[in-house]
């Protein structure tokens, strides 16, 4: 199961973050902390996977943006590479050549796709047609809605 | 509540920015919160709320309000209900909006929940909220829920509520998990497949969070799994591979089904949906795998299902793509944990080196996990691959040191130790991750003990482990380091040799640079120096004591550190005193207590060098130390202080219980009020000792003990507290005895083991990877004595630890009596006399030890005052020097010279806390010419006690008597005094059980045997038997009428039966009654004319009660208990009361 996904820049700066354990405000923070300078401090041509505690994280860095994930030690860590890439290839998907601005403005955007994808830590839907298909149909929704906002409601 | 509003405040302006056009919606909101944040009182607080909720409440009920209007009003209920007041009129205006509303308000919505939540998820969490707080918390979680939230942060706490509170808090408990998955299930049956998919996931989660609150709907499970969408039955295989992961055993029936499914993946069956980069659904087929490998390991049947499923992956996964390895890691994985088979496992090999081969550095990494998992099974498989592992040993990347570090571990022999512990030991110094250090330190130490060549690798390698673990590591690695130098092996030589090395090496560490040495690897090495510095003579002591001092001096030295050394210093000051003196006087400053204290008493030790080599003997069996880790020679004074009216002990953990519950809301109903007596207390917890004490009356194995000739004699003793206890650093510090000219070896042989280092030298380097593979990989193949199927054997350890005296069944009760009785004798006497001496101990008058009895008056009472040996006369001075200023715990002894035959004489040697039960008649049980056993009952409130009294009727002494007690109905809590050493002649040894009747039976019967050596070698038994009844574990029942009353309601087994009536007297009733009570230990509650009511229990348990009616010439009795056997066996014994009356 995966314990948490996190995004962030080059720069250390955290882009997106879903967390699938319940944690307090003060590990996230620690956690994120130690990811974002673990991974960045990582040289060119090293594997990608981690030890931390007794967890392992997975990472891979898309153009100037780092994904990165955290498994149980019984996972499969090539499995979650592909996860990640798969997320990447979802977000291209949607945003047509997608860039860290993209996930920046339209972060929401991003969480639905995730929502999508994964839940509870696991993968939910692997079809990318599919997922293509349900973030189009609510994001039709949301735009039939605000039309419709002003009109008395009881 | 003000950190929740300044919360809020923060978080609300990100939440209106974030949507359109919600500035002008929260104007209002805006105001309120201004508004309430300017108020100074509560009260004004409480008024502006309650007017602008009734402001809402219009509002929401005229027709024109527009959805925004609606929308702002629930933003604003909702910042009411977190301030705590009730807007709980608008939950279901909420919920229609919800339903009604677009995307929009789902998200305002689910932004505010959020909020919602996490002020909650802080509330719960925090010890403060009150029960009430802690309702009204589940109520809003319970919305949150409604709307579709995750609020399962609050399960947990629902549950806790529920189990203490009352009527409400128990329908949110069970209401809340309920309400969370029943809609899953019945969403597992919904048209669409994504919401099937979504509610098995969820359902999953569930079943993590709460396995038992979703038995019931195992079936739908399978339901899941036989779902037409793929989907939805991957997501339940989630489900599955728990679930078989837990219990195997139960879904081997399955393995059809995950077969045949496998197959059907494999052959590429499902939609192209599935496919992700043309491979068919690869988590789909790994989450298979992975419960093929979990059913099909040590199972051969189960495990051919599935050869050629397994094959037909090996073989279909060759397109060169990450997710194809993933599928093969786990496709070999599977290969080798199930029944092997030759043909497959060669082809997994081969998947290996695809692996290790691979220019990918992440395949390389999986291919050395995946060698890691498949030595195991098979070491040889690593031969293959010795060059990749040793490019990977140097790489530069650290994961892939650290995975290749791994594997060597598994692969570590006693050939090639050497070169792979230094390589470990090089790639930790350049770590400075603290989990891969603590997690590799523990496996170097576990190398080092496991396969050392000689002792001079192990002490180094030991060293190093130290420093570079340092405080990190884990308490075991240095205590089972010390343990295995104090314990030693079978050879005492070698055992001596390993100390010497260990000192030595110690003396150059420290007279070198000592600040960055951690404390753990000081305490170490003062624990060695305190013990074995004796040993190399060659070393001034004297040397030894300044380099200790030294280090006390040290700032870095922690305080901890500090009392080891000085423990140290204590041991070794012997003679010393000069030096001593000085340290001695200026620590008695010391601000540290434990450390003030030491001092003194190194300071009394070494002016008084009879005490010291009383206190601290250099060199005593290691495992004769026994520590009463219950404290039970406190028994005496602990039942006194109950008495006179102190408060039981309560451990730590129970008093913040009890705080706890304390603070929250008693809910619960008065509870009946039962007596609690006084003695309950004394029967807790004297079945756990700690590692260090040493059960000494369990078990009576007796070849040992014949040998102790020279052995003081405590008999019957249990779990003492050591004679040395005071001193804390007595427990871990009894040398063993060394004959002096054994003590040392020439350090010549230290010389003899030199350690394999490789040198790496740029000109060969290739010929220099040749070498450190050799090194390395020696004595994997050679031999190939390693089987396909089982684990290599491992070699003989090194170092064989000796049997911890906890594990070994033998006795060692003697074990202090040992070592005091050594510890007096060993400075004068040299082995020959003390052989001598040890028949001359034979002669000393008969002790007899009782455990229970710690009076001082008993002390003075025995016979050991009188003594005119010599070595009893030293012992009473040391004892009177020790009465001056430290309390020292001894034993005290019962003079036992009664004749066995007298028989009711044998009730004066119960233990004083025993004496004032009440008891029954001794009866005998059984006798031969030299032994006679006989019994007694005794009636404590919450156990029988059976007193078994052991009487010598020969006049010379009898050994190692040992009683074994079997009862199949009964639960025996604790005994006693079952093995005694040496029971002198004409003596009798008190020994007892405390039974329990869980289930009642009218008669029980025991039998047990008793085996004693009269001569050396020649063991005897004697069994024995008796029986018991019901009407011995009976006792009365105080309550009153009314609770009576009350209680008979409650409970449902019941019983009616006519008795016979006593009618010789006045009043038959009242007599017939009597006669019961004193037979059968009732209480008689009442008697209203005709009718009676009596009441008992089942020692402390089930309660029965009796009613009784005068029926003519006959006694109508109805008895009820919640326990359905119970009124019979109370019945039948009445019975039986009233026929021999």
């Amino acid at each position: 199961m995966m314990h948490f996904l996190l995004l962030f820049s080059r720069q250390g700066k955290l882009r997106l973050q879903k967390w699938f354990l319940p944690l307090p405000e003060r590990e996230r923070k620690k956690i994120v902390k130690d990811m974002t300078t673990m991974v960045l401090s990582r040289k060119p041509r090293t594997c990608n996977f981690l030890h931390w505690k007794d967890l392992k994280i997975v990472y891979k860095r898309y153009a100037s943006l780092y994904f990165c994930c955290a498994l149980e030690n019984k996972d499969n860590e090539l499995l979650a590479l592909e996860i990640l890439h798969r997320y990447v290839e979802l977000l291209d998907k949607y945003f047509g050549n997608v860039c860290e601005l993209d996930i920046i403005f339209n972060f929401e955007k991003a969480y639905f796709i995730l929502d999508e994808f994964l839940m509870g830590g696991e993968i939910q839907e692997t079809s990318k047609q599919s997922i293509a298909k349900s973030v189009e149909a609510s994001d039709m929704l949301q735009e039939t809605m605000e039309e419709y906002m002003s009109k008395p409601a009881f | 509540m003000s950190d929740v509003v300044e919360k809020t405040l923060t978080a609300l302006p990100a939440l209106f920015d974030s949507q359109t056009g919600a500035a002008k919606i929260t104007n209002r909101l805006r105001q309120l919160i201004k508004s309430i944040t300017e108020l100074t009182s509560k009260h004004e607080e409480e008024n502006l709320i309650k007017q602008e909720l009734s402001a809402m409440k219009e509002q929401v009920s005229s027709p024109n309000t527009t959805m925004k209007q609606m929308r702002e009003i629930m933003v604003r209920a909702m910042y009411c209900e977190m301030l705590g007041y009730d807007a709980s009129f608008t939950y279901i205006h909420a919920i229609k909006l919800a339903q009604q509303g677009g995307v929009l308000e789902k998200r305002e919505e689910e932004n505010l929940i959020k909020q919602e939540l996490s002020a909650m998820k802080e509330q719960v969490s925090s010890p403060n909220t009150t029960m009430k707080q802690m309702r009204e918390i589940m109520v809003r979680a319970m919305y949150c829920e409604m709307l579709g939230y995750d609020a399962s942060f609050t399960y947990i706490h629902a549950i806790k509520l529920a189990q203490q509170g009352g009527v409400l808090e128990k329908r949110v408990g069970t209401f809340t998990p309920h309400f969370h998955s029943s809609p899953y299930i019945t969403s597992i049956t919904h048209a669409q497949e994504i919401i099937r998919r979504k509610a098995v996931l969820a359902l999953y989660k569930f079943y993590l969070i709460a396995p038992n609150q979703v038995q019931h709907i195992h079936a739908k499970f399978r339901k899941a799994l036989c779902d037409k969408d793929p989907g939805v039955m991957t997501s339940s295989l989630h489900i599955y591979l728990q679930l078989i992961r837990e219990s195997p055993d139960s879904y081997k029936d399955l393995t059809g089904s995950f077969v045949t499914i496998l197959k059907q993946v494999v052959g590429g069956k499902l939609p192209l949906d599935f496919n992700y980069h043309s491979v068919p659904a690869p988590w789909l087929q790994i989450q298979l795998l992975r419960i093929l490998s979990l059913l099909g390991k040590e199972d051969q049947s189960t495990s051919e299902l599935m050869y050629e499923v397994l094959d037909e992956s090996l073989r279909r996964a060759e397109m060169n793509h990450n997710i194809t390895y993933a599928i093969l890691y786990e496709c070999v994985k599977a290969v080798y944990t199930i029944h092997p088979k030759a043909e497959l496992l060669e082809k997994a090999a081969r998947c290996i080196g695809n692996f290790v081969l691979s220019p990918k550095i992440n395949l390389k990494y999986l291919g050395l996990k995946a060698l890691t998992y498949v030595v195991q099974h098979d070491a040889k498989l690593a031969l293959q691959h010795q060059m990749t592992i040793i490019e990977c040993l140097d790489h530069s990347d650290f994961t892939i040191k650290r995975e290749t570090l791994e594997l060597l571990f598994r692969i570590t022999n006693a050939q090639n130790v050497t070169v792979i512990v230094e390589k470990m030991l090089d790639f930790l110094r350049s770590c400075n991750d603290e989990h891969t250090i603590i997690h590799l330190v523990g496996k170097v130490a576990e190398l080092a003990e496991k396969f050392a060549p000689d002792n001079s690798w192990f002490i180094q390698t030991m060293n190093d482990v130290f420093s570079i673990g340092g405080d990190l590591l884990q308490q075991d690695v240095p205590n089972n380091f010390l343990r295995l130098l104090a314990e030693g092996s079978e050879s005492k030589e070698e055992d001596d040799q390993l100390r010497l090395y260990a000192v030595d090496s110690y003396l150059t560490v420290l007279k070198g640079h000592t600040s960055h040495l951690p404390q753990c690897f000081l305490q170490v090495m003062s624990w060695v120096l305190g013990e074995y510095a004796h040993l190399q003579e060659s070393v001034d002591q004297r040397e030894v004591i300044r380099l200790l001092t030294q280090l006390l001096d040290q700032r870095s030295v922690s305080s901890e550190t500090r009392v080891w050394i000085l423990s140290a210093l204590t041991k070794i000051s012997e003679g010393q005193t000069d030096l001593i003196l000085d340290l001695a006087e200026s620590l008695s400053s010391s601000q540290d207590t434990v450390l003030r204290q030491q001092a003194q008493e190194l300071r009394h030790l070494s002016q008084e060098s009879q005490l010291h080599e009383w206190a601290l003997p250099r060199g005593a069996p290691w495992d004769g130390i026994e520590v009463d880790s219950s404290l039970s020679f406190l028994d005496g004074f602990v039942s006194e202080a109950l008495a006179a009216g102190a408060a039981p002990y309560k451990p730590p953990h129970q008093r913040q219980e009890e705080l706890c519950e304390d603070r929250a809301l008693n809910l619960e109903p008065y509870g009946f009020s039962l007596p609690v007596s006084l003695s309950s207390c004394s029967i807790t917890d004297r079945q756990s000792p700690t590692l260090l004490s040493v059960s000494s009356g369990l078990s009576g194995n007796s070849t040992e003990l014949s040998q102790k000739a020279g052995c003081l004699i405590l008999e019957g003793v249990k779990r003492v507290w050591g004679k040395d206890g005071y001193l804390p650093q007595k427990k871990r510090s009894t040398p063993p005895v060394d004959e002096p000219s054994a003590a040392v070896q020439p350090p010549g042989q230290q010389e003899a083991a030199e350690r394999i280092e490789p040198r790496p030298d740029p000109l060969t380097q290739n010929q220099d990877k040749q070498q450190l593979a050799s090194s390395l990989f020696v004595g994997l193949g050679v031999g190939s004595a390693m089987s396909l199927l089982g684990k290599s054997e491992a070699p003989p350890p090194r170092f064989r630890k000796k049997p911890h005296p906890h594990e070994s069944s033998s006795s060692s009760s003697s074990g202090t009596s040992e070592r005091s009785s050594d510890s007096s004798s060993r400075s004068s006497r040299n082995t020959t006399n003390s052989f001598l001496y040890g028949s001359l101990l034979e002669k000393e008058p008969a002790t007899s030890i009782s455990a229970f009895d710690h009076t001082p008056k008993s002390t003075t009472a025995n016979g050991l005052a009188q003594n005119k040996d010599t070595k009893e006369d030293r012992r009473a001075n040391t004892s009177q020097i020790l009465g001056g200023d430290m309390v020292i715990v001894r034993p005290s002894t019962i003079q036992d010279k009664h004749p066995p035959s007298v028989s009711s004489d044998l009730t004066a040697l119960l233990p004083a806390d025993l004496k004032d039960l009440p008891h029954s008649d001794v009866i005998s049980l059984t006798s031969d010419p030299s032994l006679s056993l006989s019994s007694c009952r005794l009636f404590r409130d919450e156990a029988l006690l059976l007193v078994i009294f052991i009487s010598n009727c020969t006049e010379t002494v009898i050994k190692d008597v040992a009683v074994q007690l079997t009862c199949e109905e009964l639960k025996t809590v604790s005994l006693r005094g079952n093995v005694v050493d040496c029971l002198e002649a004409r003596s009798t040894s008190v020994c007892h059980y405390a039974l329990l009747m869980d289930d009642p039976h009218t008669n029980v019967s025991f039998t047990g045997t008793v085996s004693y050596q009269t001569q050396p070698g020649h063991t005897n038994t004697l069994p024995f038997s008796g029986t018991l009844s019901t009407a011995d574990f009976i006792r009365p029942l105080v309550v009153t009428t009314e609770e009576y009353g009350k209680l008979w309601l409650s409970l449902s087994h019941d019983v009616k039966q006519n008795l016979k009536l006593l009618t010789d007297a006045g009043d038959p009733l009242r007599t017939t009654l009597n006669s019961l009570k004193d037979a059968l230990q009732l209480h008689v509650v009442d008697i209203i004319g005709s009718e009676g009511i009596v009441a008992c229990r089942l020692l402390s348990g089930a309660p029965c009660l009796l009613h009784c009616r005068v029926n003519g010439t006959a006694l109508a009795m109805w008895l009820r208990s919640p326990h359905p056997a119970l009124p019979d066996c109370i019945l039948y014994h009445c019975q039986r009361a009233l026929a021999h009356h």
